[in-house]
């Protein structure tokens, strides 16, 4: 690990001024905010996150999670993964974050992590965290050695020729099928952005991964209300039972009224190179009858610009089989 | 700004011993800054002169010397390292020490003594809840903290709320067994 200073940002202004000192906030950031630690900290040990300043954001005043006047909630950026998951007003409002969240790493990390941090999770794909090794995510231009290599746990939608790492989010997931929208704190004042815009794809520049620039400073995320009846559910496949990375995931909220398919939501996890919102499986879906033809029908469609790569084929089925079972649960009668 | 890191001035710590950082001091031509750091540990409290790369496990072990905590992946991933922050388990190694002033640490040598276990470590003697012991003080650090966890009644429930502790050896299910006895007892 390279040589750092380490300060602590007294209030969100502080965090701001500081940050604002580095020249980017994507790869190879100057400065760093830390939060859980839970990434930042592990990327520093193998020096692919090297900064000169890391400030510690974890006492800042936004670890709460408070009811909104229009029914939706707001959660602070600092609040833990497992106060988040456990917090009565997100198991009865919004079952399928919860899910999420206790679907991803451990009891121990979940008591570190923080929303923000979340948020800005960084892929597990092994040759972005294997300085030996060419990553245009860590090096532009240097190339992908993943495309040709272990590409097992790549993802299939959102690739480009630069890089075909996936997004480890379980929580992101959840809150793409919520229509989350980030609220950042910068120097040019505050902005709001909704969690499809807040997620670059890699294209050509795949050291980009979010909208966020130096100084800017997540301080919460809101969720609208969801509507009146609706349903949701969160189905994490994975090599082992627990504590492991999704190879395919389906964040999904449902509301049938008459018969018929009045509001869904669809977002996928583990297969994509950011959270997969897929607007292409809700078309599928609206004003539909809930039935097994339907659930195949929205899970073809999410799926159908999928390009696996030689290891990784097997997550389009696998893909296609969680989003289907994700929408029965949800819409089950009994 | 508080700033609390980067002073080459800092005095030397003065209420822990710690050779290895001052042999390392004698011989390094630039010594790399320390940042002091006060830290409770166990109900005591420590100052320090730390590296601001130092994770709160380094400091508990290599300058506390409280080597009941264990080093395994130093990547979050196996568990061994897991102490308690203000009563919530935590994974040492990806946390700077610098950031838990204030904070209360608990260690594995601060729950029971040899005279008196923690009716979680006498549960693990009784169900031989490990083989060669190395991750057996993170198993313990978690087990104690989800006590007080909303963990189901299920052993289904226990492994799941333990599975960011590896067991190389295999002691899964006398661990499991440790703990729901305790369960059953409270």
């Amino acid at each position: 690990m390279e040589l750092f200073q380490l300060s602590r940002a007294n209030d969100v202004r502080d965090a701001i001024a500081a940050g604002a000192a580095s020249s980017g906030a994507a790869e190879g950031a100057q400065v760093r905010f830390l939060a859980g630690g839970t990434t930042l900290l592990d990327l520093m040990k193998l020096n692919v996150e090297r900064p000169g300043r890391v400030i510690d954001i974890s006492r800042l005043p936004l670890n709460q999670v408070e009811a909104t006047a229009d029914g939706g909630v707001k959660i602070g950026a600092t609040v833990r993964n497992a106060d988040l998951a456990t917090h009565p007003l997100i198991r009865e409002r919004y079952a399928v974050l919860s899910q999420a969240l206790l679907a991803g790493a451990s009891a121990q990390l979940r008591n570190m992590a923080t929303t923000g941090g979340n948020l800005l999770q960084r892929t597990r794909c092994v040759y972005f965290r294997d300085t030996t090794m060419p990553c245009n995510k860590r090096t532009p231009g240097a190339g992908c050695a993943a495309i040709d290599g272990f590409n097992r746990t790549m993802a299939i939608l959102g690739v480009s020729d630069a890089c075909i790492a996936s997004n480890p989010s379980d929580m992101n997931v959840a809150l793409a099928a919520l229509d989350a929208t980030i609220h950042i704190e910068g120097v040019k004042g505050s902005r709001s952005v909704p969690i499809d815009a807040f997620f670059l794809l890699p294209g050509t520049t795949p050291q980009r991964e979010t909208v966020i620039e130096a100084g800017d400073l997540i301080t919460h995320v809101t969720l609208p209300p969801q509507p009146e009846g609706s349903r949701s559910f969160y189905l994490k496949l994975r090599d082992r039972a627990s504590y492991e990375f999704a190879l395919a995931s389906a964040a999904v909220v449902v509301k049938v009224a008459d018969g018929r398919i009045a509001h869904a939501r669809v977002a996928l996890g583990g297969v994509g190179t950011k959270p997969w919102h897929s607007t292409e499986a809700e078309a599928a879906l609206a004003d539909a009858v809930p039935d097994a033809a339907t659930f195949a029908r929205a899970a073809d469609a999410a799926l159908a610009g999928a390009q696996p790569q030689s290891q990784n084929g097997f997550k389009i089925e696998l893909a296609r089989r969680c989003l289907v079972h994700a929408l029965t649960q949800a819409t089950r009668t009994h | 700004m508080q700033h609390t890191a980067s002073r080459p001035d800092a005095p030397a710590n003065q209420t822990v011993s710690d050779r290895r950082d001052s042999e390392s001091r004698s011989t390094s031509p630039t010594p790399p800054p320390t940042m002091s750091v006060e830290l409770s540990v166990n109900g005591k409290t420590y100052s320090l002169a730390l590296d601001p790369r130092t994770t709160l496990l380094d400091a508990l072990r290599e300058h506390l010397h409280l080597t009941g905590t264990k080093k395994g992946c130093d990547h979050g991933q196996c568990g061994a390292c897991t102490v308690h922050v203000n009563g919530r388990r935590v994974n040492a190694c990806l946390s700077l020490a610098g950031t838990h002033e204030g904070d209360e640490i608990t260690t594995i040598e601060g729950i029971g003594s040899l005279a008196a276990l923690h009716p979680m470590q006498q549960s693990f003697v009784e169900c031989d809840g490990y083989q060669c012991g190395y991750c057996t003080s993170g198993q313990i650090m978690s087990a104690v903290a989800l006590l007080d966890e909303p963990v189901g009644p299920a052993d289904a429930d226990v492994r799941e709320a333990m599975s960011g502790n590896l067991c190389r050896c295999g002691a899964y299910q006398n661990i499991v067994t440790a703990i729901q006895r305790v369960r059953e007892k409270a």
